[in-house]
């Protein structure tokens, strides 16, 4: 199981939630195994499969982009973070 | 039972002297040795020799092991005409200092000379008194405050972020801070933006800062830029030549712009951003580090990135991210410590958690990258607008 943090601007399609468990041996799964359960949140986070680019994703403080994208493995317990910029400074 | 006269040609005989003469052929030669003032600080104030260390002569036995830790490096000592160091270098001998000279005729026979003197910047009694926490920080003293009383930093909005950034910086004794804001001050920014006042309802908000800051601190010069920053004064704004820029923006073609027009004139850039309970911040070093574009390459549409106008923020939240960008900041003017380029702090009120991720620089940033695809600006609201590409 991965704990992947939820960003607040993604927090409505999954019932408030700061942070989920999920299933998966890669990112790809994991981030599939949410969104088969909160269907919202893949209308934000994919585009035809892809990860959006406007997305970022870390596993271990690492932007899974610098890895194997959503194929890199995820060990268990590993923390997986999503995050969209955010404009906010006012 | 000796007399002061008598007691100074004993040390003298005891001690090996040069001319001034000779002490400035050492100066000028590739391996010049340390000099070292032994004079009383006013003393030191009006001119020193050009590179010396200052350590009066009263402390000389406790502080020269700090500051000269080698004791086979070449000293010459010197005080106004070559007394008080003679006593100096006999002491210096004693402690284990191998090569120590004392230059007889001292500051007094070098000026005649019409040798090199630097004179010294110094700061008042009064900035002594307001800075005196700061100089008595190792990575700060004397020499860093006069780096921040010189320094100039932009600041980009004087909001949420811009209003505790601003208060610091100018607490610290930043000497000129330059602000861009358009809007003016609302009841609705008084629960976090705490530059600004109820009694400056209606008033600019650089004007309100600036009343503020100036107020905060007599040192500090405050360059109100009532504009939103544009592709099209950019490079005006950007031509008064800031060392820092603090991003505190509320809209993503502000951030992109600042980025660009920073990657382009080689500022670093502190950023922060701020939504309901959480804070990212980390530097954009242009040339050491990633850029806003390696870590964001596309804006997220409008519906995933709500501003705090939209979905509301923790009054206290801008205070935390801001001052980070504040001390971010001192320490990049300062060249002290290690910044966050290359790492962005995730900073969640609700949890009391920060996190860390790593920020790479992209080798295929259409803008740092090698070979940039973005050369000049663009149109930055519809940049921020346009469908996205896949990934």
């Amino acid at each position: 199981m991965a704990a992947v943090r939820i960003p607040p601007a993604l927090r409505a399609e999954v019932g408030g939630a700061r942070e989920l468990e999920a299933r998966g041996d890669t990112v790809g799964d994991v981030i599939d195994d949410l969104v088969e359960r909160y269907p919202a949140l893949g209308g934000q986070l994919l585009q035809d499969g892809e990860l959006a680019s406007f997305v970022n994703v870390y596993l271990g403080g690492e932007d899974i982009r610098t890895r194997d994208g959503l194929e890199t493995p995820v060990r268990e317990s590993e923390n997986v973070i999503l995050l969209p910029a955010m404009a906010g400074g006012n | 039972m000796a007399t002061y006269r008598e007691l100074l040609a004993r040390v003298k005989e005891e001690i090996a002297e040069i001319s001034t003469i000779e002490a400035h052929e050492h100066f000028e030669s590739s391996e010049s040795p340390l000099f070292v003032d032994v004079r009383e600080p006013d003393e030191w104030e009006e001119g020193h020799i050009p590179g010396a260390v200052h350590i009066t002569r009263g402390r000389l036995e406790s502080s020269v092991e700090g500051l000269v830790p080698d004791k086979v490096r070449p000293l010459v000592l010197y005080c106004a005409v070559g007394s008080r160091s003679a006593f100096a270098a006999k002491v210096l001998g004693e402690m284990g200092y191998t090569d120590v000279v004392n230059m007889a005729g001292g500051f007094v026979d070098w000026k005649r000379n019409g040798f090199d003197v630097t004179i010294p910047r110094v700061l008042s009694s009064e900035q002594r008194s307001r800075y005196s926490r700061h100089l008595l920080i190792p990575e700060v003293g004397e020499v860093g405050q006069q780096r921040l009383l010189d320094a100039r930093v932009l600041l980009v909005g004087a909001g949420g972020l811009g209003s505790p950034a601003s208060l610091y910086l100018a607490a610290a004794g930043v000497g000129t801070l330059g602000i861009v804001d358009a809007d003016v001050v609302d009841e609705s920014n008084l629960q976090r933006q705490i530059v600004h006042s109820t009694d400056r309802l209606g008033e600019p908000k650089v004007l309100s800062a600036k009343r503020t800051l100036e107020g905060l601190n007599p040192d500090v010069k405050v360059v109100p830029i009532q504009e939103r920053l544009t592709s099209e004064n950019v490079e005006r704004i950007l031509a008064d030549r800031w060392d820092v820029i603090v991003d505190g923006a509320d809209n993503f073609p502000t951030r992109y712009l600042v980025n660009d027009a920073a990657v382009w004139h080689d500022i670093p850039v502190v950023h922060g951003s701020i939504f309901r309970f959480e804070g990212q911040v980390t530097v954009f070093a242009p040339g050491a580090g990633p850029c806003y574009r390696c870590l964001f390459p596309q804006p997220p549409p409008a519906e995933l990135a709500p501003s705090c106008a939209e979905g509301g923020v923790l009054g206290v939240l801008p205070g935390i991210i801001g001052s980070i960008q504040a001390s971010e900041t001192l320490k990049l003017i300062l060249d002290r410590g290690d910044s966050l380029a290359g790492r962005l702090l995730l900073f969640d009120a609700l949890g009391t958690t920060l996190d860390e991720v790593t920020v790479r620089k992209n080798p295929d940033c259409p803008v740092c990258g090698e070979s940039p695809t973005i050369t000049d600006y663009v149109d930055y609201v519809e940049f921020c607008s346009t469908p996205l590409e896949l990934s």
